[in-house]
């Protein structure tokens, strides 16, 4: 009976509320060292509503993942420098790396981090991260933090910070399952007026209304949805320009080589791919030597792809090409050749797998325009793309090469009576139409796999380019690539990407049809055979 | 398309040679096939058939490397039957009918005891002619849609419910997903594979307006609108996951395009069927961490197995960075198997060898034992990986026990009957258990 009495009385004290958020943070603490994620979850969740000072710090850790856990539940924050620090009292610890191992997280942990930092975050000083902090707490709708918010809201100055809280407690106000109808109705309008997908995702995922408030919700989301509908045309029409940079500084190089002095080169993709190598190895030499200037490697790389792709251009010229003049057929067969060859060079040196070329931090990530998402690199690219088109047109216009070079492909004998040194002229003009391409090369390394075979899928596109802008003209060249883009990426969401691709190219086929030589030809008697 | 075009056999039955040849056209293969001298000296010759140049070259040349090792090693080890084991490589450089020929070259004139290729289904279904003519033994290492059960293959990658349907039931229970974006290279294996998803995931209640198939071509770049509309699918209120069956190069433009628009895995997760180490080395994984693949097998599998095969491999490669990954793991089980069935068989003659196999177990190296089922396919333990910051994955979910391979799907009506079963007395590829018939496969 006393033993009875005397468990009932332990259990009693067990259950009983202890010092509150001491109590409540030490459990939390020892949830996140265990291994099974539900359980690691929940400690982030507690933590974040215990009110501990050390829990944005351990939370930020986790977040990191610099946050690790010894056999006996001690939680260790990994420094910069490799020493460990304890988690709850910040005070350094003098542990083996080998006792530790690092807490692991998954998708859910990781929601429920980003939850909770956000919440934490809310009262930091810096108003970007305030906003992200918003923006956090908007994605997790958790009813939890409307508290939180509620306090943020009432602090915060910055009205663009301010109108995020807002719509991040109207998604929290939402999900909760107290509040009154009209609070409903008042948190719709305001993701009404927020109006992108997220506010659409929160507003489609209601369910169980009052009929009054489903009402709403569902206005709000026709209204959203038709909004969406322009931006999304808007969207196409950017990523038809997207595409058509691509393809226009893939056929830029061509537009000379092939345009301009009319040999079929098939090894033109190759020169591409060999300016995403040269990429690859200035990132890896600047990384080794220099690495002070890395941010700039690219801006290193895009001359160095041109005269390196230039020269070979150049050699390729005067070992194999200028033996085809006027030999179609065989120039084909002789470059295809050539392209195979320098693929498998490529692969034997560098390896069949796949090279990792670093995309800077000012090329990455994205920025909203409206309901626009707009992406660095592609945004850098089509403006390369034009950079590249001007100063080709330049040297083509202004530079005494490039009127040499218009000189020889307007009439050849002519020419070479002027005292022009015809075959130095070939050379360089194909040296730089490889070199352009070379540059481009450049520019796909970021946007594409830098492999033996990168060049490949661009050749094909190159050609259509070319052929469908007008043999030998820059601006049919420019014009034809923003077309094919624009018209695939309005086939694309319609036909899918196979037989969005399959009816461009039948378009262009009876295009080509009815106009043989493209969209601009060259007119008068200046092309010779 | 038939692989085997007239002039390519003819070109291989002129190597035959008369006797070889008349003995294969009546059938009785087994004599051609098996090493003309087999004395205890002359080596036995093994096939290594995987692309070493074009497309798949990125994927294939690792393979061929593992199976140097792994012969290497047994030679060490005193070879097989008492024979040193020699490795013949072709390079059927991508290309789907040379891989036919190729073959051919392997089994004809070579006279390899057994063969270890292919990657894509496209190679594997254009050889597949090839093996069960000449009646020789096949083993396939890559994870595939299945649909197939050969007498002369044997499938030690996974077959749709080892890889894909166990992703799918992790999203469905740890994500609550509820919306399912599948999207593929537009071939067999993400076809197929798809078809048994969209079966699959109908018959546990998705809508049909919740399901998007979007298949690309290979080496597909471009993925801004692709993207973008998954997103859109994305926002429809609920929890939207994708299923990718995107092969190859596309994964990397793929994945940077999801970074950069900011899709991250705790808002639309990825599970991808074919993205392993290998292809995460050519890729900055910040932006993609926690997106998920299915595999059989991750290089942080944490067995002391599986370290001593890691620190071999990079040894052997003379390469710390070197990754390994499932179809290695594959060929690594396949091989064992293969020493293990010809012991077992005291012969290399492909009849005994494939008798013999059925049954035979070794260990895999996520810490069990594999065994060969009668269907030809292995049985193995299904992982979630999440991408960490590193490029390696870190397993958040594990099947409690093997998973049996179902070669025939039953999400398919056409084949929801059908069994595989290559043991006397069924001995058939294809048994339909309503009309107790054997539909396709027979072998006397």
């Amino acid at each position: 009976m006393t033993r009875c009495l005397a468990l009932l009385l332990l259990a009693v004290l067990w259950l009983s509320p202890g010092p509150g958020h001491a109590e409540a943070a030490d459990e939390a603490y020892a949830a996140l060292a265990t291994t099974n994620f539900d359980t690691i979850r929940n400690g982030v969740m507690a933590l974040s509503v215990s009110g501990d000072p050390r829990a944005q710090i351990v939370i930020t850790a986790l977040h990191d993942g610099k946050l690790y856990a010894r056999a006996d539940r001690a939680l260790f924050i990994k420094n910069a420098d490799g020493t460990f620090a304890d988690a709850l009292t910040g005070a350094a610890a003098d542990v083996p790396a080998t006792a530790l191992k690092a807490v692991r997280v998954n998708n859910a942990v990781r929601s429920a981090v980003d939850a909770a930092l956000g919440v934490l975050r809310l009262f930091a000083r810096d108003t970007s991260t305030r906003l992200a902090a918003a923006e956090a707490v908007f994605l997790a709708r958790d009813p939890a933090a409307v508290p939180a918010l509620d306090r943020a809201l009432a602090k915060e100055t910055d009205p663009t910070v301010k109108r995020r809280i807002e719509q991040a407690r109207a998604a929290a106000v939402l999900a909760s399952s107290d509040a009154s109808d009209a609070d409903r109705i008042d948190a719709i309008a305001t993701l009404r007026a927020r109006g992108d997908l997220e506010a659409r995702s929160t507003l489609g995922n209601l369910t169980g209304q009052t009929p009054a408030v489903a009402e709403a919700a569902a206005a709000a989301i026709t209204a959203i949805d038709r909004n969406l509908q322009l931006w999304s045309l808007l969207e196409s029409v950017y990523y038809g320009i997207s595409l058509g940079s691509v393809l226009l500084l893939a056929a830029a190089g061509l537009a000379i080589t092939f345009g301009v002095m009319g040999v079929i080169n098939m090894a033109h993709g190759e020169m591409v791919m060999i300016g995403a190598y040269v990429t690859f190895m200035v990132q890896q030499g600047i990384k080794a030597y220099l690495p002070a200037i890395y941010p700039a490697n690219l801006l290193i790389a895009i001359p160095l792809a041109f005269i390196v792709a230039g020269l070979i251009g150049i050699a390729i010229e005067r070992t194999l090409i200028r033996w085809l003049y006027g030999r179609p057929l065989e120039t084909l067969l002789a470059t295809w050749g050539l392209s195979l060859v320098l693929q498998q060079a490529v692969r034997s040196i560098f390896g069949a797998s796949n090279r990792d070329v670093d995309t800077p931090s000012w090329m990455s990530g994205a920025t909203e325009l409206g309901g626009l998402t707009l992406t660095w690199n592609r945004m850098y690219i089509i403006l390369f793309a034009f950079l590249v088109l001007a100063a080709l047109m330049a040297a083509l216009r202004f530079t005494s090469l490039g009127l040499r070079m218009r000189a020889v492909t307007q009439n050849r004998r002519m020419a070479a009576a002027m005292g022009i040194r015809t075959p130095w002229i070939d050379a360089l003009t194909f040296g730089l139409g490889s070199g352009v391409a070379g540059m481009a090369g450049v520019a796909l390394s970021q946007i594409d796999n830098v492999s033996p075979n990168l060049g490949q899928s661009y050749i094909i596109d190159s050609f259509m380019v070319v052929v469908f802008g007008g043999v030998g003209n820059l601006w049919g060249t420019t014009l034809g690539a923003l077309t094919l883009g624009i018209v695939n990426k309005f086939l694309e969401p319609v036909a899918g990407a196979v037989l969005g691709k399959i009816v461009v190219l039948i378009m262009l086929i009876l295009f080509i049809q009815r106009r043989p030589r493209g969209m601009f030809p060259l007119k008068g008697r200046a092309v010779e055979t | 398309m038939n692989p085997i075009q007239p002039n390519l056999s003819r070109r291989g039955l002129a190597r035959l040679g008369a006797a070889a040849a008349t003995v294969a056209a009546m059938g009785v293969v087994k004599a051609a096939t098996s090493p003309a001298g087999a004395q205890s000296g002359e080596p036995i010759k093994v096939g290594i058939l995987h692309s070493l140049s074009g497309t798949m070259a990125i994927s294939e040349t690792t393979l061929k490397d593992v199976m140097l090792m792994l012969i290497e090693k047994q030679n060490k080890a005193g070879g097989l039957l008492g024979r040193k084991l020699e490795a013949v490589v072709v390079d059927p450089a991508s290309n789907w009918p040379l891989f036919a020929e190729k073959a051919r070259q392997l089994i004809s004139v070579d006279k390899c005891a057994a063969t270890f290729g292919c990657w894509t289904s496209v190679s594997r279904k254009s050889v597949l002619p090839v093996f069960e003519e000449l009646n020789s033994i096949l083993f396939y290492p890559v994870q595939y849609e299945g649909q197939e059960c050969s007498r002369n293959v044997f499938y030690t990658g996974a077959a749709p419910n080892q890889q894909a349907i166990p992703a799918v039931d992790y999203l469905w229970n740890e994500n609550k997903v509820k919306r399912w974006v599948l999207a593929g290279t537009d071939y067999v294996y993400p076809r197929t594979t798809n078809q048994i998803l969209e079966a699959y995931l109908k018959s546990r209640g998705v809508a049909t307006e919740d399901i998007m198939i979007n298949y690309t071509p290979f080496g597909h770049s471009d993925w801004q609108n692709i993207v973008a509309s998954i997103k859109k699918f994305g926002s429809a209120g609920k929890k939207t996951a994708v299923v990718s069956t995107i092969n190859g190069d596309a994964n990397v433009p793929f994945y940077k395009e999801l970074g950069n628009q900011g899709i991250k895995a705790t808002d639309i997760p990825v599970v991808a069927f074919s993205v392993g180490e290998e292809e995460l080395a050519g890729l900055d994984t910040k932006p993609l961490l926690g997106h998920l693949a299915a595999w059989n097998y991750f290089e942080s599998v944490d067995n002391a197995d599986n370290k001593a095969f890691i620190e071999e491999w990079k040894t052997f490669t003379k390469n710390p960075k070197r990754t390994t990954n499932d179809p290695m793991e594959a060929h690594y089980i396949g091989f064992n198997m293969w020493v293990k069935g010809v012991e077992k068989a005291s012969s290399i003659a492909p009849d005994d060898v494939i008798d013999a196999m059925i049954g035979v177990a070794v260990p895999n190296l996520s810490g069990g034992y594999s065994a060969m089922m009668p269907n030809h396919h292995i049985t193995k333990p299904v992982l979630i990986g999440e991408i960490q910051a590193d490029g390696q994955f870190n397993i958040v979910s594990q099947t409690p026990g093997l998973v049996v391979a179902q070669e025939w799907s039953p999400y398919v009506a056409d084949t929801k009957d059908l069994i595989g079963d290559w043991r006397s007395p069924l001995k058939c590829g294809a048994f339909n258990v309503q009309t107790k018939t054997c539909t396709a496969g027979k072998k006397a």
